[in-house]
């Protein structure tokens, strides 16, 4: 893939990112108690999920690395199988129906 | 006991995700400590994943921590749902309940707490520990052996391929419902629109968006079936 992560880099990512998720988890359980979350706040946080994963995937598809940043239709036709299969089927089979398309059209077409 | 049979199931989820994830970041040429730390640390696999992309794109550590962080907040909810069960524990207990707090532990745990609201609280708190048990467990032992096993791997096999099929196969099980699928819309349309903003902010902008949308769809919904009740 692209650049080579820098290990100074690294550890302050992976530290910080620890102890913000660990507050995440900890915060109603262990600081506020039983305190209740604001309906609109919950309402919007029920959507990062689905907000944040998919924005993070389409420009792998589109422009992957792997192949210099151009468009692959192969990646991008393994990508729909990926989620279809997952929406109907469930998590593994996303993942094999996925890296499985991929291979089976770059050996049948490569 | 319990718990650590009900959450069974799910080692067939958490075996190949999380030696998926000690494969690619391998092959993004982490060392096996660093890969062993983040998956101990972290405990988080689509965070984990995050954080590591975006990592290799060379994005701002703000964006790489805003992004990962922004992809962890659900557990906010998981954090908040747990009080009404757990929230009376030492809290000792409750520190290290934190820490092992993910997706199939909470969702097994919570399912089974709401059924049997009569469970008395040491019995949950063990319940809790069941299903840690068996989805941390085999988490860290794989991540370990895909980040061995991962190096064995050929490029001619596309590695870097599992990277977005595993993040689609998070969230492709997500789209349940209509406010779920306009908000993945959104998230893919913006993310094509805003890609040429720079270190990553599209990323945010388009998160953000999908939220607002998928809130608002879930917001529309709700009057448009309280008029249908008002009508009624």
């Amino acid at each position: 893939m692209t650049g080579v992560i820098d290990n100074g880099t690294f550890w302050l990512v992976t530290v910080l990112l620890g102890i913000g998720t660990y507050l995440i988890r900890f915060s109603f359980l262990g600081l506020l108690g039983g305190r209740q979350l604001p309906d609109w706040l919950l309402v919007h946080l029920r959507y990062v999920g689905v907000a944040v994963l998919p924005a993070l995937v389409t420009p792998m598809i589109l422009w992957p690395a792997a192949a210099a940043g151009q468009f692959d239709p192969l990646r991008m036709v393994a990508a729909l199988a990926a989620l279809v299969a997952g929406w109907r089927l469930g998590v593994i089979w996303a993942i094999v129906v996925g890296m499985g398309s991929l291979w089976l059209l770059q050996y049948a077409l490569g | 006991m319990q718990g650590l049979r009900d959450c069974a199931p799910f080692v067939v989820i958490v075996i190949p995700f999380s030696a998926m994830f000690g494969m690619v970041a391998t092959d993004a040429g982490l060392n096996i400590l660093q890969v062993i730390a983040m998956s101990a640390i972290v405990i988080a696999g689509s965070a984990q994943f995050t954080a590591l992309s975006l990592l290799q794109e060379g994005a701002p550590v703000f964006v790489v921590l805003l992004a990962s962080l922004a992809v962890n907040m659900r557990m906010a909810m998981y954090s908040a749902a747990l009080v009404p069960h757990l929230g009376a524990a030492p809290m000792r207990l409750r520190m290290l309940m934190a820490y092992v707090m993910v997706d199939q532990t909470f969702a097994v745990s919570v399912q089974t707490f709401d059924a049997k609201p009569d469970m008395p609280l040491g019995d949950k708190v063990s319940y809790y520990f069941g299903c840690v048990t068996v989805v941390c467990i085999p988490w860290y032992i794989c991540t370990y052996l895909g980040a061995v096993l991962g190096q064995l791997i050929p490029q001619s096999l596309s590695p870097d391929f599992a990277v977005p099929v595993c993040f689609i196969a998070i969230f492709a099980p997500m789209l349940r419902s209509l406010p779920h699928i306009v908000a993945a819309g959104v998230s893919i349309l913006s993310a094509v629109v805003f890609a040429t903003l720079p270190w990553n902010f599209g990323l945010i902008v388009a998160a953000v968006l999908a939220m607002l949308a998928g809130a608002q769809v879930e917001f529309w919904q709700r009057r448009r079936s309280a008029r249908s009740e008002v009508a009624k």
